[in-house]
């Protein structure tokens, strides 16, 4: 038996080469004839231990906002994640957005050196081991993660540049509730504080309300351990609240009685309390990521026009789709399942009629909350709509594409 | 059997009275030392700032040495943020950008910022002393303290910032409830 694996892996071998003669030489198979076998593959030993995608698959994220990532010094600002490649609802680890408070390396830590400290106002303070985290009930859910800065602008080409500092992924961990309940909430306790291990030490302060419900430590990503961009080997999640909430490389967690106003809270000061109010969790939000800026529509005919809804006020319920700049609405698919504060995907089924128009789509959450246009948020705070308007909080507003009569898609916005 | 009889009662007055015990008992109790130097965060009140004192003119030399090459010689012109307002007091403070030593509601906040970030890529370098001279500088700088002021874990978190309460408290935040109450975004 042994003796005759090397034969069949020559024969393998010789049928590629042969393959590929054939390929080159252009022979069209005779009628009745097998068709061609593709050039093969040889194996290594990197795709037996851990594998590659096509070589014909070249989607890769990108530095965000015009800022170099990583900079000269190996700095690591915000990376945005490929979104007008994506299919279905979770994002690939090594394509998942990146976002840092601060310009900042990644920490390399040792799991086994790692600990998460939980005190203040608590009956026992604890710390917890890599191992201990591990043998506690866990918890695993899919959830999107959205940076505040994600937002469209007019200089924007591609969904990637509009949209692409969110992702969705399913994260495994241990409720936070488990944690505080183990070292006993102190009567008082209102608000926490988070903090990672980077440099800058990120920290913020989440209200206790928000710990009890639903957040958790995640150490686990997409089946696997957190990659080290997305804060190995533990992070917080904060499902809902925007990205920075969701402490990477986390050390410690101090309940207390008061918002504490670190670094991190300080970025979200404002003077005007509605806008304050904006700045935890995310409203609903969509995007079609097919067909949408810097695709090319081969010709008339039918598409499905394909996009992703997400809410930080639960599940997305309903998603309706325009293909006439928003004068008539309907009704789009959910595939699948729609999961809380996780990216949902839609499809609308289009048939072009090679006329120039604009698509745009718009969502409804399980608690009500509808995706505005920037028409409506600026009427809402009372705001001359032009160029100039920014959107108070995270921008959830409407992304129209417009597609030209040659088929390509552009800004909307622009 | 005196023991068996008893253990009923025993457990009820177990469940109402240890109601807060741990339920797996996994995690270990650090002593109150390693939580000391774990605890960077200094909240508004400044319970938790280390022993130690600085002043404005303490603060200027290790502002020279150690943090002039990024944030400019008078916290101006730069690559890393601004430190001081380009506008002066004439200019209502919101209006005068986003600074740290400036709009902070607490001054606890800049030194809490100083001694857990700076200098970058060289964090945890600085002495508590330096951290207390440096905060003095940089509210100095700005109009906030005067120049004679000794700033310790008392006088520090007792420093009242121009904002004073003209800045928007959080709304309680509930699950399932939008974002902003009124709001249908």
């Amino acid at each position: 038996m042994a003796s005759k694996r090397p034969d069949r892996r020559e024969f393998l071998k010789g049928g590629a080469a042969l393959t590929g003669g054939l390929t080159l030489g252009a022979v069209a198979p005779v009628l009745g004839q097998a068709p061609a076998s593709p050039p093969m593959i040889k194996g290594n030993k990197d795709q037996i231990a851990y594998g590659d995608r096509s070589r014909f698959v070249t989607s890769v994220r990108i530095a965000h906002g015009g800022r170099p990532s990583p900079d000269d010094f190996g700095l690591v600002f915000h990376v945005a994640s490929p979104l007008q490649d994506s299919v279905g609802v979770i994002t690939p680890s090594s394509l998942h957005f990146v976002g840092t408070t601060r310009g900042s390396y990644i920490p390399e830590i040792d799991p086994r050196e790692h600990r998460l400290l939980i005190h203040g106002m608590v009956d026992r303070p604890l710390t917890f081991t890599m191992e201990d985290l591990k043998r506690l009930p866990s918890v695993t859910r899919l959830h999107f993660m959205e940076c505040a800065g994600n937002r469209s602008s007019r200089r924007a080409k591609t969904v990637q540049e509009t949209h692409g500092m969110t992702s969705c992924a399913e994260w495994t961990g241990v409720l936070l509730s488990v944690l505080l309940k183990e070292c006993g909430l102190k009567g008082g306790a209102s608000w926490f504080v988070a903090e990672g291990s980077e440099e800058v030490k990120g920290a913020s302060s989440m209200p206790i309300a928000k710990a009890m419900d639903d957040c958790f430590v995640a150490y686990g990503m997409n089946g696997e351990a957190l990659r080290p961009q997305q804060g190995f080997p533990l992070r917080l999640m904060a499902p809902g609240f925007e990205g920075i909430f969701h402490t990477k490389y986390l050390r410690r967690i101090k309940v207390v009685d008061r918002y504490y106003m670190n670094y991190n809270d300080f970025g979200h000061l404002d003077q005007e309390p509605k806008v304050a109010a904006l700045a935890y969790q995310i409203g609903p939000k969509s995007v079609i990521t097919f067909p949408s800026g810097g695709h090319q529509l081969p010709g008339r005919g039918f598409y499905e026009i394909s996009g992703l809804a997400w809410s930080g006020g639960g599940a997305i319920k309903k998603v309706e789709v325009s293909t006439d700049g928003g004068k008539r609405w309907n009704i789009a698919e959910i595939k699948g399942t729609a999961h809380r504060m996780a990216h949902t995907r839609f499809g609308y089924q289009w048939n072009w009629d090679g006329q120039e128009t604009e698509i745009q789509s718009r969502c409804t959450d399980e608690i009500g909350q509808v995706q505005p246009s920037r028409a409506q948020i600026a009427k809402y705070w009372n705001k001359t709509l032009d160029q100039t308007f920014s959107v108070p909080g995270l921008d959830n507003s409407i992304q129209p594409w417009k597609v030209a009569k040659d088929g390509s898609v552009l800004n909307g916005n622009a | 059997m005196g023991t068996l009889r008893v253990l009923p009662f025993v457990l009820l007055m177990g469940v109402s009275t240890l109601a807060q015990s741990p339920t797996y008992g996994v995690g270990r109790t650090p002593t109150a030392e390693e939580i000391r130097a774990w605890d960077i965060s200094i909240g508004p009140t400044g319970e938790e700032l280390p022993p130690g004192r600085g002043t404005t003119k303490e603060g200027a030399q290790v502002y020279r040495a150690k943090c002039a090459g990024c944030h400019g010689a008078t916290g101006i012109g730069g690559t890393a943020p601004i430190l001081k307002s380009k506008a002066g007091p004439e200019v209502e403070l919101w209006a005068r950008g986003r600074i740290l030593p400036l709009r902070a509601p607490f001054a606890t906040t800049v030194w809490d910022y100083i001694n857990r970030a700076m200098p970058l890529n060289r964090e945890g370098t600085l002495t508590a002393d330096e951290v207390y001279a440096l905060t003095a500088f940089l509210l100095n700088m700005n109009g906030v303290i005067p120049e004679d002021e000794v700033l310790d874990a008392q006088s520090l978190p007792k420093v009242k910032m121009p904002i004073g309460d003209r800045f928007a408290s959080l709304p309680e935040w509930k699950p399932r409830t939008p974002r902003l109450k009124g709001y249908p975004y």
